[in-house]
């Protein structure tokens, strides 16, 4: 039986240093170690979760939970994205009105290359997510952008994961652009800091709270998480970006939500897909 | 276009189906920005035939969760044949389609 | 009164004679949706709308898989199936529901007793599998949880 247990606010990241593999990685750019971050993660997860495999973890909550595992199979039977799948292939293969279309902004044409974003962009000295591009896309053929958070975007978004599935995650931080370093720490500072009148950090619940009841919701678990998104949620009844559940987790805790595709949350996604390296794309996804 | 997805899967003898209808399922209990009841809008009826024969019924209720889901099995079928899905919404709104068994 | 509805429209189906005429189009007329039954508030009066006569009988022969505890409300996988022979219908209800029968599956021969769907559940409640078997009729009951998330985003 499950009861609730309290959340030991800061003993993940206790436990992470203890775990370490190697190197010790902080909150500076002299101390940060992104690979020694990530490995520390894979480390504590196997830990704490003794069986489930590294591998798993792109199903989020359900790699870890098997009563909700057995809901969501049953699920998955026929996922629930199946509609948005349809529409987002038939929506990036529409030209624009100038007869161009997605295929010409992306390399490969935009099949299989979710598992590359966000990436940073040396140019704009910015990280960039998959649906800033869908958009800028548009916008660069003389299309109106799409609203973010959900409809069209995320079903385009998740057709592209679609054809990126299998495909391990390869985040890159080019380590000759100091800048990219920051944008990572930046994102992982934001995972780690405590805000809105819960004082909650993503990790709060996302780390140390994976799988521990908060009234009554299970968290899932900050490995992977990116991996599966866009999602179609129950609760939405509908698919939505990871911005978008961001933005609603924000909410969640009771502070203001940053705008999706705001610099801190594309900083945000940077870190955490970075944290997921090596799990594959298992986009789009069903969950509660 | 319709709005069934099916799959369906011939296999020793039975035929395997899942199917999922695009549907809002409005349970006609939701009110609007304004306040006002959004009115009931679902799928009432769905029959299937494979052939002449009527292989499976339901009839729903807007207690279905959004785009409808069933699964069920049936005897005979082989890959190639047709199913005709028939569907009827609370509005009187009918369509008929196709799916084809694998 | 849902009995005479069913029985004329089968009739109806039948002779097809308001069938060329228009006045139905009886596509789906092998079993009428029985609005009696949809639109009652109360189980009971639900089910017998839907089957008339007797309150079915709790049998371990039927099977309703269903969560625990529901993850979430909007979408709850639900199985309902029976090893009991000649199965005509077999039924779902959720007693707190707003009207309580959510779907009724029509099992003609040949066809598995072996239905999933997905249902909505406003809160915790009762879910009750009907099966009308060989005239009789059975049922299975589970309780299932529904909870509100701490993580509504």
């Amino acid at each position: 039986m499950k009861t609730i247990r309290k959340i030991l606010l800061g003993a993940g990241l206790v436990i992470l240093s203890q775990t370490g593999l190697s190197a010790e990685s902080g909150f500076t750019l002299e101390t940060v170690d992104p690979e020694a971050d990530r490995l520390a993660l894979q480390n504590y997860y196997q830990q704490r979760f003794p069986g489930v495999p590294l591998e798993d973890y792109v199903n989020g909550i359900y790699a870890i939970d098997p009563e909700s595992r057995k809901q969501w199979d049953a699920l998955m039977e026929f996922p629930p994205y199946e509609f948005d799948l349809e529409e987002g292939e038939e929506l990036f293969n529409t030209p624009f009105a100038n007869g161009k279309g997605y295929a010409d902004c992306f390399d490969n044409g935009g099949i299989g290359i979710r598992q590359k974003y966000p990436y940073w962009n040396r140019e704009e000295g910015t990280v960039k997510t998959l649906e800033q591009e869908i958009n800028e896309c548009r916008v660069n053929n003389g299309e109106a952008p799409l609203p973010w958070k959900k409809g069209d975007i995320a079903k385009i978004s998740a057709y592209m994961a679609f054809t990126s599935r299998g495909q391990p995650f390869e985040i890159d931080i080019p380590n000759d652009d100091p800048r990219a370093l920051q944008a990572y720490l930046d994102g992982k500072k934001f995972f780690y800091a405590k805000r809105g009148q819960l004082n909650l950090s993503c990790a709060n619940c996302h780390l140390q709270g994976s799988r521990v009841l908060i009234r009554a919701d299970l968290p899932g678990p900050m490995l992977g998480h990116p991996t599966h998104f866009p999602v179609v949620r129950s609760k939405w009844g509908e698919i939505g970006t990871l911005h978008r559940r961001y933005e609603g987790c924000h909410r969640d805790s009771r502070s203001v939500p940053l705008p999706p595709q705001s610099e801190a949350f594309r900083k945000l996604e940077y870190f955490q897909t970075y944290m997921s390296n090596g799990l594959v794309v298992n986009g789009p996804g069903a969950r509660k | 276009m319709g709005i069934m997805k099916v799959k369906a899967k011939a296999r020793g003898g039975n035929t395997d189906v899942k199917m999922m209808a695009k549907h809002v399922m409005e349970t006609g209990q939701r009110k609007d920005k304004s306040g006002n009841t959004i009115p009931a809008l679902f799928l009432s009826e769905i029959e299937v035939k494979h052939g002449d024969k009527v292989v499976f019924i339901a009839n729903l209720g807007p207690a279905v969760s959004k785009n409808p889901y069933f699964s069920f099995s049936f005897a005979g079928g082989a890959s190639g044949d047709t199913l005709e899905l028939s569907w009827k919404e609370n509005t009187g709104k009918s369509g008929t389609e196709t799916a084809e068994i694998r | 009164m849902s009995m005479n509805r069913r029985t004329l429209i089968k009739a109806v189906a039948a002779g097809g004679a308001l069938m060329s005429l228009g006045v139905l189009v009886p596509r789906l007329a092998l079993a009428a949706w029985v609005k009696e039954a949809f639109e009652a508030k109360e189980q009971s009066a639900a089910i017998k709308a839907l089957y008339g006569g007797d309150a079915p009988a709790e049998s371990a022969d039927v099977v309703l898989d269903a969560p625990d505890i529901a993850e979430n409300g909007a979408v709850v996988p639900v199985t309902v199936s029976t090893s009991l022979a000649n199965v005509e219908s077999m039924s779902i209800f959720i007693e707190s529901n707003p009207s309580p029968l959510a779907a009724q599956f029509i099992i003609p021969e040949g066809t598995k007793a072996d239905v999933s769907t997905r249902v909505r559940m406003g809160k915790t409640t009762n879910v009750t599998a009907v099966v009308k078997a060989d005239g009789k009729l059975y049922s299975a009951t589970k309780e299932v949880k529904v909870t509100i998330g701490g993580c509504g985003g």
